[in-house]
């Protein structure tokens, strides 16, 4: 490690020395990349601003897109909405029990955040954004972290007047110095060492450790107890929830029987909605509306829902949502509703699609 | 096994309870059933009816009494699974050898589906000539197989501030152990032909999230390697088939999968992973950047708690596994009575360089309480810190590079918590 380390920091040498003498070894194999080529994917930003393309962008602007394209998971103040990443905030909280690291509290460059936005963002939709766009949310970013006003405008040329309140706060590693020396232990103690032990922190008392069923079978197995209900539990579905959901549905409905071996499949796609959406009693609108009941229900059928321009003007247009139309829209989202606000690239696998369904289908009201 | 599968087989369903009703019997009974065993005593379907024809299963799976054997995620960790992680149920295990299909997952934007014949990897920036090479061309190059362990700089991150979860799947098990098939990162450079001014590289993901890192250039040349294959077949769509970047002893995160793009430039990118991600608060609110190497580690896998003792007391395998990102592991140390005594574990399997690494320590249990604990001796003669040793440096809000020791308390009936102790 130090060696290495050394070698960086003493700069220039190893390189050339290493590289040359395997020259001679070179297959011709490949062929020379086009400038074409290179342009669409050498698109990385570094805080010397090599790589910036040219354009601009104002926090007004900026605040348009973030709202229409951002806050549905980071929050409209970049406080993030449940679980999803924090933007703005944290200022002073780095050294604190709980600190909370965003734009405007830990990273070290403006670079970073435009390279990130540009290659990553929005999620689900990567790539989507223009550079002036790219450059205008980057401005708003900055302004929800209080660090420009609203007049600002962000471009390629002020872009490195602009520094971030915590980049001198990073240092190289230096686990060398310290940890390596202190825990590099020659002489070790093997008995008798020490009087006493207390136990000082248990799991049990926070414990949050996930259990599922299978874990839960398998033990049983291995104790010897009776299996007869588990080895059915284990194969059929996920968890005993699933059971009982998948259980209920259809009897209470009326409904023609649904296949109950899909249904359990379908709960198990459901995971990947699970992000936006909840179904079933007690759930809430979240990213995206509440499902229950949506199959044979009209477009856009939760009421105070902010649904996009494009769902609504389908809704007005009088469609319901059957097994045909779910399908396709569930196949590519985008394609199916123009601007949809479901940042879902949608489900590759016809039986999926089929199986998450008729999952829905076991929640008609 | 799927579920529509099990529903067109009521046949075997049958025969499940069966058994079931079976082995019921004989944990019941047990000894006190003096014509003997009914496994042995009566005729089991299994020996009388054929079992599946060779055209059955062309891809083969685990067995069905092995369902339980797979990876599991925790859900409240992140807000969607799809920008996840599941961990590899390291208590199930032994040997050395991660199986593929147990390989924990992290990624940042869902496993990509690439078809191989629509992937490249490009190579430009400070270079000679920028290259392009399809997976045919990578496959004409020399190759190299080499085992390696590949560990998430996350690893063990929700126990800085105590312990929290039950079971080394969920507090060690962002890890995998895997042999690698694939062509030195150095040849594809040199086939390029570095500039003098080129001291770092930059890998590039072709999934949504376009992972980057930057790895200094004394690496790259070092033993870096651009790998297509795991344990001997291809790399899993969920390890970033058709193509990942290996980068040994590193954290995981570095070790870029649907690897499409190499950039070699004079400065690294500070890019979000190793910026916003991957850089270890300390306590005084400064942090540590390119913190790269895996420090030695270790963890008891049975017993824990998602593997407790079952049989009593009497004679008793403890095992587990043991790493270090700067070498081999020449020796493992392992206490029952919480570090009061340590005993040199018994090292098994092969030591390989960068590799996890097997030890086992068997001994009479009593029957009373222990408390578990290993510690690892790396070839540099690092020894793994306690997990306090290690806060007196890092604090609690470092997140990455957790390699404290663990500890596991065992009941008299076998249970096994994890704790922590004095
Ligand atoms: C569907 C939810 C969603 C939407 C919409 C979305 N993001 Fe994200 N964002 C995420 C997730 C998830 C991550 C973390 C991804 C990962 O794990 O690598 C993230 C990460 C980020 C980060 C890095 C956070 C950090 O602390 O490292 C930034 C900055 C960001 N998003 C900006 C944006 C911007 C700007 C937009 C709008 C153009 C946007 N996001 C839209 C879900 C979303
Ligand atoms: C990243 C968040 C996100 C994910 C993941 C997601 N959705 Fe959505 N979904 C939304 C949003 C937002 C809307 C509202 C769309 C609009 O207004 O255009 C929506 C709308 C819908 C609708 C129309 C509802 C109505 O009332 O008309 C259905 C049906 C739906 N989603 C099903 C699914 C299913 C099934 C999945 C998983 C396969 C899924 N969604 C995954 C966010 C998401």
């Amino acid at each position: 490690m130090s060696k290495f380390l050394n070698v960086l920091t003493a700069s220039a040498v190893a390189v050339s020395v290493l590289a040359t003498p395997a020259m001679a070894e070179n297959l011709g194999l490949g062929r020379a990349a086009t400038p074409d080529e290179i342009a669409a994917w050498d698109i990385d930003i570094r805080p010397d601003g090599q790589g910036l393309p040219e354009g601009s962008g104002s926090v007004m602007d900026g605040e348009v897109l973030y709202t229409e394209k951002c806050s549905v998971c980071h929050g409209v103040f970049g406080e993030a909405v449940g679980r999803w990443p924090v933007l703005a905030g944290g200022d002073g909280s780095l050294s604190d029990d709980r600190p909370v690291k965003t734009v405007g509290s830990y990273w070290p460059y403006l670079s970073t955040v435009w390279d990130y936005v540009h290659r990553a963002m929005p999620f689900g939709d990567a790539q989507s954004l223009s550079n002036d766009e790219v450059y205008a949310i980057t401005a708003y970013l900055m302004y929800l972290n209080y660090l420009v006003e609203d007049d600002f405008v962000l471009s390629k040329e002020n872009f490195l007047e602009v520094r971030l309140p915590n980049e001198d706060n990073f240092f190289m590693d230096d686990r060398a110095d310290g940890e390596l020396v202190a825990f590099a232990k020659p002489e070790i103690c093997m008995s008798d060492c020490k009087d006493s032990v207390e136990i000082t922190a248990r799991a049990a008392i926070i414990d949050v450790t996930p259990e599922d069923a299978d874990a839960r079978k398998a033990r049983a197995a291995r104790l010897g107890m009776d299996v007869s209900e588990s080895e059915g539990a284990a194969s059929a579905g996920e968890d005993d929830a699933t059971q009982e959901a998948a259980a209920s549905a259809p009897a209470e409905s009326g409904e023609p029987a649904l296949d109950m071996a899909l249904v359990a499949e379908g709960e198990r796609v459901f995971k990947k909605c699970a992000a936006c959406h909840q179904v079933g009693e007690g759930a809430k609108d979240r990213v995206g509306p509440v499902l229950n009941g949506v199959i044979g229900a009209p477009f856009g059928h939760v009421d105070g829902f902010r649904y996009s321009k494009g769902l609504l003007e389908m809704a007005d247009e009088g469609m319901v949502w059957t097994e045909d139309n779910m399908a396709e829209f569930l196949r590519k989202p985008r394609d199916y509703i123009k601007r949809t606000k479901m940042s879902f690239a949608g489900l590759r696998k016809d039986e999926e699609i089929a199986a998450v369904i008729e999952y829905l289908k076991s929640f008609s009201e | 096994m799927t579920v529509s599968d099990k529903g067109t087989k009521p046949s075997r369903r049958a025969f499940l309870k069966g058994a079931a009703a079976a082995g019921g019997t004989l944990a019941g009974a047990g000894a006190a059933h003096a014509a003997g065993d009914p496994v042995i005593t009566e005729l089991q379907p299994w020996m009388q009816q054929l079992g599946d024809g060779v055209d059955v299963a062309p891809y083969g799976k685990p067995s069905e009494y092995e369902s339980h054997v797979k990876r599991r995620t925790v859900e409240w960790l992140t807000a969607d699974p799809v920008s996840s992680i599941n961990f590899t149920p390291l208590h199930e295990l032994d040997g050395i050898i991660t199986p593929n299909g147990l390989c924990f997952e992290r990624h940042h934007a869902g496993t990509a589906h690439i078809d191989p014949a629509k992937h490249r990897l490009m190579i430009n920036g400070l270079v000679d000539t920028p290259l392009v090479f399809t997976m045919a061309d990578l496959l004409r190059f020399p190759r190299e197989n080499h085992v390696y362990f590949l560990e998430c700089a996350a690893n063990s991150g929700m126990e800085w501030r105590g312990a929290q979860l039950n079971g080394c799947q969920f507090t060690h098990g962002m890890i995998h152990n895997v042999m690698y098939t694939g062509v030195k990162l150095r040849h594809l450079l040199e086939e390029a032909g570095v500039k003098t001014s080129g001291k770092w590289v930059m890998p590039e993901g072709a999934d949504a999230a376009a992972m980057t890192r930057s790895i200094p250039m004394e690496k790259a040349l070092d033993d870096c390697l651009v790998a297509w294959k795991m344990n001997g077949e291809a790399l899993r769509p969920e390890q970033g088939y058709p193509l990942r970047l290996v980068v040994p002893g590193w954290e995981g995160n570095m070790w870029v999968k649907w690897l499409r793009r190499i950039e070699v430039g004079d400065e690294p990118w500070h890019h979000r992973e190793e910026t916003s991600k991957y850089t270890d608060l300390l306590a005084d609110g400064t942090a540590r950047r390119f913190t790269w190497e895996m420090d030695a580690k270790s963890v008891i896998t049975n017993p824990s708690p998602q593997a407790p003792i079952l049989h009593g007391k009497g004679p008793t395998v403890l095992t587990g596994l043991a790493w270090s990102g700067r070498g081999t592991i020449p020796r493992v140390d392992v206490t029952i009575d919480g570090g009061k005594n340590w005993h040199a574990a018994r090292m098994s399997g092969p030591s390989l360089d960068k590799s996890m690494h097997r030890f086992y320590f068997e001994f009479d249990w009593d029957g009373g309480e222990l408390l578990l604990q290993s510690r690892a001796h790396d070839s540099t003669g690092y020894v793994q810190p306690t997990k306090n040793e290690l806060r007196d440096y890092r604090g609690t809000n470092s997140i990455y590079h957790n390699n404290g020791i663990q500890t596991w308390y065992v009941n008299k009936n076998g249970e096994a918590e994890n704790v922590e102790v004095s």
